[in-house]
């Protein structure tokens, strides 16, 4: 008996396999045929686990693209996923702080991963893990190097939390010479405020976990740390919640 | 549809842009509305009045003009529509629920405000819409900032007539309320040239308590188990209330009454089993502004109620029908519209009794509170409002939004995901 969640985000997607016992994961860039990046990650996740095709008994969809995997027999929002998930990767887990490609979330839970409460940001993408796509195209490096460069110096400010107006801003702190380090890492600290706006409006009880591709970053975490005065976990398969979640959820309607 | 081209020109409209805006309504009403499966008979009725939206009802209030009638738009429900009959002219509650418009509105007005009011203003300027293009004046109310600065600009292309609206609801703004219906009396009357009499107010208060209680009568079907009507054609039919002609919109919709409370009898409903009923609270929704109920209808949830302007606030208490001087009636319409709980009140805490009230009578799982986008009265008393539901155990999920369409997949997964939280 195996089951199958399949989280397509809008920048990469994400495949869990669960047997009862073991969780197999699988991650691919989501590309931009949504439909075959699921058939792909489908066959991949059955191959990585072992299973046949025959084991399956649930394959639960989620993610913005939950609605281009035609084969899913179920779709779940990416909100009840990530609360099962976290709760699997982390049990103590009751306030999840999701920030993925374009959108972020606060989801607050109890300890089996029932939803409480959630809060996600409208269409704006100041939270998000488009901003800092956006303004490292500006300063003209790679999303994976904010981080390194933000270390090395103090923040500027960045007050927009708007990306379009923060775009504009740093085009002009960059023309005033300030440096590429003090702008990344005024940036992380822009990022961070308007994700701590987002976490603030519900109630953050410990523990607090940190989903979604952005909890990557280091920098984010403990700058948010300081803001939300309290601790906050994150995992190395961190970006699987989703995907893990829709996994058991598929499991448990079977068994 | 009918030629009214001529009808447009006469009334100075921008054809070809009005022809960009009519391109886009059937498509748009046969996605949201005629795909849905198990419709009453009787909404026939008013996809026929949406059909003809722009014809027939407009040639209606021609013909009306050219007998030297006249015609006057509101955008209120503060606004008594009473008076207005009672002088003899027709009264239409004038929609701004279309994206079409917003450009237009901007050219004027600053964007970070409200979308129905740049989309008023948008229509206006552009001339594409029908109605606007028929009223003879306008009357604003000072309600929220934004309306109450954009009457300022309206009046340049129409005449607009403002209501001073008091914030506050102690007994001498009811007093002051009274005397400001008494001051429109006057002005509808100037520009009528019919004199408002006891017999002719007191006839029009029946005939609005009348398509009142016809809405009521609607909104209470609404209440039983198996839903007889999806909440997207009730929201139509609140919409079409604003326009129609009253005492039709009043007996086909007791008409489409009868047929809903057959359908209840019958064990006929719009919803399945397991499908979450939902309690809409907050801002107007004007035609075609049918988004978030199409989003949630296609969620496996039906809207049961709307504590909107276009909805329960509309329709909630009759205006006292024993007074029949002209100081009695004008009290009894001040009494009635006052009474209505509309977030530009402080303080406005008979809003949270009615939102939690209406949640038991219509068995609601929730409430979805949708504000417009740059609303300040609705998205501050949110606050408020989530407190009180909270604390009464309803949960509710919030929801900004403006007219256009690219934030339609995130709230889809908002909603998707409180109904799963709710499930
Ligand atoms: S929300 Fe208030 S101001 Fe706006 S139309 Fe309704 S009653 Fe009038
Ligand atoms: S929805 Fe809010 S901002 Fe818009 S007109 Fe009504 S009260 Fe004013």
């Amino acid at each position: 008996m195996i089951s199958i969640g399949i989280d397509i985000g809008s920048v990469c997607a994400k495949a869990a396999a669960y047997d009862g016992k073991n969780m197999y994961l699988f991650m691919q860039p989501t590309g931009w045929n949504l439909k075959k990046t699921g058939e792909e990650l489908y066959r991949k996740i059955l191959e990585i686990s072992g299973g046949y095709e025959t084991d399956v008994v649930g394959i639960v969809g989620t993610g913005y693209g939950r609605v281009s995997i035609p084969f899913a027999t179920k779709k779940v929002t990416e909100i009840t996923c990530h609360a099962k998930g976290a709760v699997y990767l982390n049990p103590t887990t009751r306030t999840i702080i999701d920030v993925g490609g374009q959108d972020s979330k606060a989801i607050s839970i109890d300890d089996k991963g029932n939803v409480l409460d959630f809060i996600m940001n409208d269409k704006c993408a100041a939270g998000t893990g488009r901003f800092l796509q956006v303004m490292a195209h500006v300063l003209e490096v790679e999303v994976d190097e904010l981080e390194h460069l933000a270390a090395q110096s103090a923040p500027r400010d960045i007050n927009s939390m708007c990306a379009v107006f923060a775009e504009s801003e740093v085009i002009s702190l960059l023309a005033a010479g300030a440096t590429k380090e003090s702008i990344a890492s005024g940036i992380l600290h822009s990022i961070s405020n308007k994700i701590a706006h987002i976490a603030n409006r519900i109630k953050i009880r410990d523990s607090v976990f940190f989903t979604g591709g952005v909890s990557k970053n280091e920098q984010i975490r403990t700058i948010l740390e300081k803001k939300l005065k309290c601790t906050i976990y994150t995992h190395e398969n961190a970006q699987f919640a989703g995907a893990v979640g829709a996994a058991l959820l598929g499991y448990e309607v079977r068994s | 549809m009918a030629d009214y081209r001529e009808l447009w020109q006469k009334l100075g409209m921008d054809l070809e842009k009005h022809d960009a805006l009519c391109e886009a309504l059937p498509q748009l009403y046969g996605g949201v509305y005629l795909s849905q499966e198990n419709r009453p008979e009787g909404m026939n009725y008013y996809n026929f009045v949406v059909s003809e939206v722009h014809g027939l009802r407009i040639k209606e209030l021609d013909d009306h003009k050219t007998q030297g009638g006249k015609v006057v738009g509101t955008f209120c429900i503060f606004v008594p529509d009473e008076l207005i009959l009672a002088a003899g002219a027709i009264g239409v509650g004038l929609c701004a629920g279309s994206q079409f418009w917003i450009e237009d509105g901007e050219k004027v007005l600053p964007r970070n405000i409200c979308p129905l009011v740049k989309a008023f203003t948008g229509a206006k300027l552009s001339g594409t819409c029908p109605y606007f293009q028929s009223c003879d004046m306008i009357i604003g109310e000072t309600t929220c900032d934004a309306k109450k600065k954009a009457w300022e600009i309206l009046d340049e292309y129409v005449d607009t007539y403002v209501m001073d609206l008091p914030q506050m609801k102690r007994e001498k703004d009811y007093k002051k309320w009274a005397e400001e219906i008494y001051d429109l009396k006057d002005r509808l009357e100037k520009l009528t040239g019919n004199a408002i009499t006891e017999e002719k107010l007191h006839e029009s208060i029946k005939l609005c308590n009348q398509k009142r209680k016809v809405l009521q009568r609607l909104y209470n079907a609404r209440k039983a188990l198996n839903v007889p009507i999806s909440g997207k054609d009730a929201l139509l039919i609140s919409q079409i209330a604003f326009y129609d002609n009253p005492e039709r919109f009043i007996e086909m919709t007791n008409k489409l009454c009868d047929e809903l409370e057959e359908r209840i009898e019958k064990g006929i409903s719009v919803n399945k089993e397991g499908d979450k009923r939902i309690l809409i609270s907050g801002t107007p929704m004007a035609v075609p502004n049918w988004k978030i109920h199409h989003i949630i209808e296609t969620s496996g949830a039906v809207v049961v109620a709307e504590e909107t302007c276009t909805g329960t606030r509309y329709f909630e208490n009759l205006v006292d029908e024993t007074p029949t001087t002209m100081d009695g009636m004008i009290k009894a319409l001040a009494d009635r519209y006052l009474k209505i709980n509309c977030a530009c009140f402080t303080p406005n805490k008979g809003r949270e009794e009615d939102i939690i009230r209406l949640a038991k009578e219509y068995k609601a799982d929730g409430v979805i509170y949708n504000s417009l986008q740059f609303c300040h009265t609705y998205n501050i008393e949110y606050t408020k409002v989530e407190k009180a539901l909270k604390e009464a155990g309803i949960p509710v999920l919030f929801i900004e939004s403006d007219y256009s369409n690219d934030d339609v997949g995130q709230i889809k997964t908002r909603v998707e995901a409180f109904l799963e939280m709710i499930g």
